[in-house]
């Protein structure tokens, strides 16, 4: 039983499955080719190839010795409990679903911080999605992208977005008073002002914003398992269905490790 | 002990050494490609920067002239700003006499600033002062329209900048004006040149200009071999020395200083003041300075305008404030001020009455002496510079042993200058209790002091 409420939203999605299919086309494309460039390196690649690479990266972003060293062994244990390829495919979805967050999210946390009418309406959405269950996400995926790959990058998007548009619309009205008088008395354009002034100083918050969209992701993307995702997610999926601890505690761990991976990294850019 | 430290933690020693090294190398590296990157968008963006030079709104636009022929750079013209909603009824109720506490009260609006209206010449350094929330910095911020004012005009040059649309108003603060701010305002992920570059940055002033002028500012203000440094790592005066450098980088005619000094220690903010002193001196800029230091606005202000509750109660120079207040406001704000320490000798000084030439004869001397009654005169040559003084008993002397004025002539006399504060006159005077000459640097005599005049300077400035 439900109220006109979620049959208004059922109705919804029906419209919108209706006669916006086109647009769903057209956005499946959009998340499909990413994840298949993606894909063909990561899924294709030698674990030792892999490793080196992830090696030089850590290196580079943290400039840290020890901790890269122990990035390595991370996805070395990774391979070694024979769980490298669902965890290429959890860190392809991860990537592009962030990635997309992140291109989404700057944009919209920029418009509702220079402008008062669009800053409630976002916010008000943004706390939609993020309150709202993942798990029902889930549902209008299925519907709109049926199973698989893209309705989980879909719900990830939609789940890890909110935190990002918000410390991007914090940090840019954090920005003081005093740096936005500095760019306007010299005359700077509003561009200007946004790309020399603003960003910068909001810089640190962004980043923040950053790390915590990547880290939202990989806990959706292990959520979407129960839509055909694949990845980890579904070896933990399959795990719970048997209720075999050791296969459970195993992609559990690999997910563990990635995550800690993943935040290092993304953390060190806060430091710049 | 830190070796102690090391070896304990001998891996951490070696990672954080690691780091720095990666950290250096890649900036070095980072430095190395940038540069060819940006020369490419450089190159791209000098035909822009040259079209926007062609365009000068102040081409065919005079800068009026007040009746002793100075030019007059700031002309603001019944300045009103009210803040808030629907400003009209504010301001009816204002034209009606309603003051600024009533119409908060009343209203949901703010009066920041009400029928303000004065000029600022060229190469002036103008104060604005008041007390908190009096409306000084709307009054600066409306003038180069970081505020838009409710209504009225401010005239830069000759050109209204209140009816300018957006474009030409960037072009007026590109070219014409800058602000130092009460917190530096630096960019805090810029170093100390870039900083300084800001204002030609934006202007799209090709890199090679652009750093010889940025270089030329930095030199100027004393903050060379700092470029390289980030604003979190110098000291409030330093940090207010890049502020300063980077206002005059992109050499305007105005600088606006709302409080720049504010947030000094008072050994640096004295510094920091005769810095400015000393450029202005050099640039000759027009400045319009606010604070609510009356020691700051005496010793920096040319003229001081004083406001209170968003009106200017009285305008002028620091003497004439201080010995004409025009209301119970202004002497509440001037009570403090010792004021033998503002009023200097040039305020004070009366023509000097008997002075003779050094070629003139002894028996003359004696004769003025006689005339104005008095056993002393100064002495001058014929272009008026002072000489010295004679006292009639040398004189005497040198008439009974027949020998010229020159021979009684005492050279070694204390002297003052126009700026000399009476504060320090009154201290000669007390050792030598005769009128003390006032002169230019060429030494020309210009007038005196007298005991009786600096009495009355003793009275008015109350204890010294
Ligand atoms: N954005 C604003 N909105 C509403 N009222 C404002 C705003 N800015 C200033 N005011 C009001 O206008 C008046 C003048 O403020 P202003 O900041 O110009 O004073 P000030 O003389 O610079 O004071 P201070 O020495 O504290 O800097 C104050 O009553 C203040 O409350
Ligand atoms: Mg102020």
């Amino acid at each position: 039983m439900t109220s006109w409420v979620g049959t208004f939203a059922e109705d919804m999605v029906n419209f919108i499955g209706t006669y916006f299919q086109w647009l769903l086309d057209i956005i499946k494309e959009v998340i499909n080719w990413p994840l298949e460039a993606l894909g063909s390196i990561l899924y294709n690649i030698e674990p030792i190839v892999f490793l080196a690479i992830l090696f030089v990266v850590s290196i580079l972003m943290t400039k840290r010795l020890i901790i890269s060293i122990l990035i390595v062994f991370a996805f070395y244990i990774i391979d070694w409990m024979g769980y490298w390829d669902s965890a290429m495919i959890t860190l392809n979805m991860v990537i592009v679903a962030a990635l997309i967050a992140i291109i989404i999210a700057i944009p919209l946390g920029i418009w509702s911080a220079r402008s008062e009418q669009a800053n409630p309406i976002i916010k008000a959405l943004m706390d939609f999605m993020q309150t709202m269950p993942a798990f029902v996400y889930l549902i209008p995926a299925v519907i709109f992208f049926g199973l698989g790959i893209v309705p989980g990058v879909v719900a990830t998007v939609i789940f890890a977005m909110p935190p990002m548009v918000r410390l991007t619309n914090l940090g840019i009205r954090q920005v003081p008073t005093e740096l936005n008088e500095v760019a306007d008395s010299f005359g700077s354009t509003d561009w200007q002002k946004l790309r020399k002034v603003q960003l910068p100083t909001a810089m640190p918050s962004i980043m923040a914003g950053m790390n915590q969209c990547i880290m939202l992701s990989l806990s959706m993307v292990v959520i979407t398992a129960m839509i055909g995702g694949g990845g980890l997610g579904e070896d933990i999926v399959y795990a719970l269905s048997r209720v075999d601890v050791a296969l459970g505690f195993e992609a559990g761990l690999a997910v563990v490790l990635i995550a800690m991976t993943l935040d290092r990294l993304t953390q060190s850019l806060n430091k710049g | 002990m830190a070796l102690n430290m090391n070896n304990k933690r001998p891996i951490k020693a070696m990672d954080d050494k690691f780091s720095e090294l990666i950290t250096t190398e890649m900036n070095s590296f980072k430095s190395k490609i940038r540069k060819p990157i940006k020369r490419l968008s450089e190159n791209a963006r000098v035909s822009h920067y040259e079209n926007q030079l062609s365009k000068n709104i102040f081409a065919d636009i005079n800068c009026p002239t007040d009746s002793e022929g100075n030019e007059i750079m700031i002309r603001v013209k019944n300045l009103s700003k009210i803040f808030g909603k629907h400003p009209e009824s504010a301001m009816k109720l204002l034209k009606n006499g309603m003051n600024k506490e009533e119409i908060h009260s009343t209203t949901p609006n703010t009066v920041g600033l009400y029928d303000v209206s004065f000029d600022v010449k060229k190469g002036e350094l103008f104060v604005l002062m008041g007390l908190s929330g009096s409306g000084k910095s709307t009054l600066e911020r409306c003038m180069n329209r970081i505020i838009k004012p409710t209504s009225g005009n401010v005239i830069i040059n000759g050109l209204d900048i209140t009816s300018l649309d957006e474009d030409d108003l960037r072009a007026v603060r590109r070219k014409k004006m800058s602000m130092v701010f009460q917190n530096f305002g630096l960019l805090p992920h810029r170093d100390v040149k870039n900083n300084v570059a800001y204002g030609l940055e934006i202007q799209g002033v090709p890199e090679t200009e652009r750093m010889e002028k940025t270089k030329r500012a930095i030199d100027l203000i004393g903050l060379s071999g700092y470029e390289d440094s980030l604003p979190e790592n110098l000291s409030g005066g330093m940090k207010q020395r890049v502020g300063l450098a980077r206002a005059l980088a992109t050499d305007p005619d105005i600088l606006f200083m709302d409080e720049a000094f504010s947030a000094l220690d008072p050994l640096i903010r004295a510094d920091m003041q005769d810095e400015l002193q000393r450029i202005q001196s050099e640039l000759n800029k027009t400045i319009v300075f606010v604070t609510h230091d009356l020691d700051e606005a005496l010793k920096l202000g040319d003229r001081i305008a004083l406001m209170k509750d968003g009106r200017i109660v009285q305008i002028g120079t620091a003497e004439e404030i201080l010995q004409n207040p025009a209301d119970e406001y202004v002497c509440r704000f001037i009570k403090e001020v010792d004021r033998t320490k503002i009023l200097t000798a040039g305020t004070f000084m009366k023509k000097p009455r008997g002075v003779i030439q050094a070629s003139q004869g002894p028996r003359t001397a004696i004769k003025i002496m006689e005339e104005y009654d008095r056993n002393n005169l100064l002495v001058i040559d014929k272009g008026n510079h002072l000489i010295g003084m004679i006292e009639s008993d040398d004189v005497l002397n040198v008439i009974k042993s027949g020998g010229v004025l020159n021979d009684a002539i005492i050279r070694d006399i204390p002297k003052v200058g126009i700026e000399t504060p009476m504060k320090d006159v009154i201290q000669i005077m007390i050792t030598t209790n005769f009128s003390i000459p006032v002169v230019n640097e060429n030494d020309v005599l210009l007038g005196v002091v007298s005991p009786s005049v600096a009495a009355e300077a003793l009275n008015a400035g109350g204890d010294l």
